[in-house]
């Protein structure tokens, strides 16, 4: 099994998800995490999505995925080729005693302090999936009481986009009346 | 802008403008507005009596035209009916097009009465779908659904559209040109990849032509034709592509598969070149896959990439429309041969010689009794290769796949992927509709026949005469084979009792079909030709027959193709063959 995370371009349709979140099940293809948000044009979305495969059945994926009607493109972003994050929100048990320590921590992984009690404190990190793992770890000898993750969200390093390379649209000649013959 | 009318009314000029002729449906609360315009259409409406039906009757329809087939059915129980179908035509590669009617767009989501989300029901097996809400987006649907539906790797496409969509009054505007930039089939095939087939041919010893229903889809017969006699080697055609090649021409070994023939099923496990044109390696073919031609390359061409890699790795993919794929293919070949002609002569004669020894057979019951395999056989040769054949799913099936010589496409119908019992009666209907100057066989179980015949009252209502073979062994008969072979002859629930009852002759009275009966081989003939003489009315047949019949050859599921059977506890004598 090996890890890898796709970008995928799908129109902002309703409905879109639940096609490639059912395409997924029904195939027993594993999802680690799937984050959709919307992209600079605002008739296309993004999703990335993480799947663990074999590495023979990826282009299965791939290709299925690709049989979706509102999905337009699929890009495998590789780990050296392109920059990935996921965001965390975790509340720890900090007090008087430990600030001390949990800021030394936050330094280290960029992490900010977005809400506090007097028992509590609520961290917000983003960061690559080693980076968060092992804030996470380092959180954790303060007593972690909440977590929420964001899916993975990742883009290819350089100056091209995604969309440039693919959103070439060619259109289809419908016939004026009778069936046409698309296949032929 | 265009014309003001009621969304009803552009749904309807929407699929005039898409070239239907006929659809098959329904009417009901949540589709009702589409019928009133649908009264004065120049679309032929079918009314039918179960919406399964409807669906079958559109997949008939579209097997037999590679036209697109149009069913049409009301919100909740009528949509959820189409399920079965639709699901059949995803598996069947099935250019259809389904219309649904939903609950209104303020209702959807509420439990409102008779609503039920198709869209979300039907997204695992349709190509595609739509649910519409907005009044003008139905012209642009309807022509998309279309176009999905009938290019690329065919499938069916449902519309539901909300019923307030079809009240309110909108713009008919036929779209001049759509545009679906995640849609794009490859019909040209990349021209890298057609040298390299060809160049694999030429190096390979023992080739076969491993074809599919794609053959059929592609209306790709000729060059198929025309690539087999330039090869001169082995062709296989699966139960989805019978027809796609002639029975009667001396390189066909048949069907391969679970009830292949031992010359089809063992060219493919011995060759060293699968040369697959549209097929997609089903299990019912490959029978345990690690065990499957473990010898062979695989060139694998067909439209749907994701076919490729799917179950077997393809050394050389060939993404594209078979027609042209194959028609790229001849000169290739050619141009590799004029540099060196293989020599396949060896291979053929170890196949021949195979083919000879183990031809299709059956023995006739002991007791004097009907044999189903005869009363196919006969039906084939009194009714010929011109007429449309239409199964059910069991016995019966594989025995008309086997049994009757089909020489052109688009001859033969089945339910091959999904297996779809009470897929005959309505599909028969549609392919007569599609047909109606050819002769359209039904050949049915009594089993299959019991959970759809009631299409017959549309075909009686309708001037639609097809005529039904019901080989009537009183029992579920292809699941009592494997309560025979599997489970200790321990028959649960297997029995039908249908010479008992129902009465079939009565049965086809009642629904306006001319209704006969046959139990004695001598009055086979006779009963065929008087069958084949009536023209102005269906006719069922109740071919009363011997219940043990059992369909050979058999690979027992989940086994290797190695271990075909030839009977019951009999493999072929392998030692005499040299392969
Ligand atoms: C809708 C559906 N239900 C159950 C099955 C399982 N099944 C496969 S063949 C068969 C028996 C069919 O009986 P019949 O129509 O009499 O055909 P026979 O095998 O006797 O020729 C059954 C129950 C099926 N294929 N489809
Ligand atoms: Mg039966």
């Amino acid at each position: 099994m090996s890890k890898h995370t796709l970008a995928v371009l799908v129109e902002n349709s309703p409905g879109v998800l639940a096609r490639v979140a059912g395409l997924f099940s029904r195939r027993a293809y594993n999802i680690d995490s799937l984050a959709v948000g919307p992209t600079e044009n605002p008739e296309i979305s993004r999703m990335t999505i993480v799947i663990n495969v074999e590495s023979h059945s990826l282009e299965q994926v791939i290709r299925q995925l690709d049989k979706l009607v509102n999905v337009i493109h699929i890009a495998e972003l590789k780990q050296d080729e392109s920059v990935q994050a996921e965001l965390i929100l975790v509340k720890i048990s900090a007090t008087a005693k430990n600030r001390f320590d949990v800021d030394a921590v936050l330094e280290t992984y960029d992490a900010v302090i977005v809400d506090e009690s007097s028992e509590t404190l609520t961290i917000e990190a983003t960061g690559d999936a080693a980076k968060i793992s092992d804030l996470l770890n380092a959180l954790e000898r303060f007593g972690i009481r909440e977590l929420a993750q964001s899916g993975l969200v990742g883009i290819e390093r350089g100056s091209r986009s995604l969309a440039e390379r693919t959103l070439s649209v060619q259109s289809i000649p419908t016939a004026e009346s009778g069936q046409a013959d698309y296949q032929n | 802008m265009g014309k003001k009318m009621s969304g009803a009314s552009s749904l309807v000029k929407s699929l005039e403008s898409a070239g239907v002729d006929v659809m098959f449906g329904i009417p009901g609360g949540a589709i009702l507005p589409a019928y009133d315009p649908i009264f004065d259409s120049s679309i032929r409406h079918i009314l039918v009596r179960h919406e399964q039906g409807a669906g079958h009757a559109a997949t008939g329809y579209a097997q037999v035209t590679g036209r697109v087939g149009v069913c049409i059915a009301t919100s909740g129980p009528g949509a959820t009916n189409l399920v079965t179908p639709l699901a059949d035509a995803a598996m069947d590669s099935v250019p259809m097009v389904a219309i649904t009617g939903q609950v209104p767009s303020n209702a959807i989501g509420t439990d409102a009465f008779q609503e039920a989300d198709i869209r979300g029901i039907t997204m695992p097996f349709t190509k595609h779908n739509y649910l519409i809400t907005d009044p003008d987006q139905i012209p642009r649907a309807i022509a998309e659904a279309f176009y999905i539906a009938s290019s690329g790797r065919p499938g069916p496409v449902l519309v539901d559209i909300a019923k307030d969509a079809l009240q309110k009054e909108t713009d008919f505007n036929w779209p001049k040109e759509l545009s679906l930039p995640g849609y794009r089939p490859q019909l040209e095939p990349v021209n890298q990849s057609i040298l390299d087939a060809a160049a694999l041919i030429a190096q390979s010893s023992k080739p076969v032509l491993y074809v599919g229903g794609g053959a059929i889809k592609a209306n790709a017969s000729k060059e198929l034709l025309q690539l087999a006699e330039l090869l001169g080697i082995p062709v296989v055609t699966t139960l989805m592509a019978r027809g796609a090649f002639p029975d009667s021409h001396p390189l066909h070994y048949g069907m391969p598969g679970m009830h292949g023939t031992v010359g089809a099923v063992t060219a493919l496990q011995k060759s060293d070149l699968l040369i697959t044109l549209g097929a997609r390696f089903d299990d019912r073919v490959t029978g345990k896959l690690s065990t499957f031609a473990v010898n062979a390359k695989v060139i694998h061409a067909d439209i749907d990439p994701a076919e490729i890699g799917k179950n077997r790795f393809a050394d050389v993919p060939v993404v594209g429309d078979l027609k042209r794929t194959i028609a790229a293919l001849i000169p290739a070949v050619k141009a590799e041969f004029a540099k060196k002609s293989p020599d396949y002569s060896a291979w053929n004669a170890s196949m021949n010689k195979l083919r000879a020894t183990y031809p299709l057979g059956y023995d006739l019951p002991k007791d004097g009794s009907l044999s189903p395999q005869y009363v196919i056989e006969r039906l084939s040769t009194l009714t010929g290769p011109e007429a449309i054949y239409v199964a059910g799913v069991g016995q019966h099936q594989m025995w008309a796949s086997q049994f009757v010589k089909y020489e052109n496409p688009r001859t033969w119908l089945n339910s091959g992927g999904l297996g779809t019992m009470g897929y005959a009666v309505p599909a028969a209907m549609g392919a007569k509709v599609g047909a109606p100057d050819t002769p359209v066989w039904a050949i049915d179980g009594d089993g299959c026949f019991q959970m759809t015949n009631q299409e017959l009252v549309t075909c009686a209502l309708n001037n639609i005469p097809i005529k039904v073979a019901i080989i009537n062994n009183e029992s579920l008969g292809m699941v009592r084979q494997w309560q025979t072979l599997f489970y200790e002859g321990r028959y649960s629930n297997t029995s039908l009792e249908s010479k008992r009852i129902p009465d079939f002759v009565k049965l086809a009275d009642a629904m306006g079909c001319i209704g006969l009966t046959c139990d004695r081989p001598e009055d086979v003939d006779s009963i065929i030709k008087k069958a084949n003489s009536i023209n102005d009315q269906p006719v069922v047949v109740d071919f009363r027959v011997f219940k043990d019949a059992m369909v050979w050859p058999m690979v027992a599921a989940g086994t290797s193709n190695d271990d075909i059977m030839i009977a019951r506890e009999m493999a072929p004598d392998w030692d005499s063959q040299e392969l």
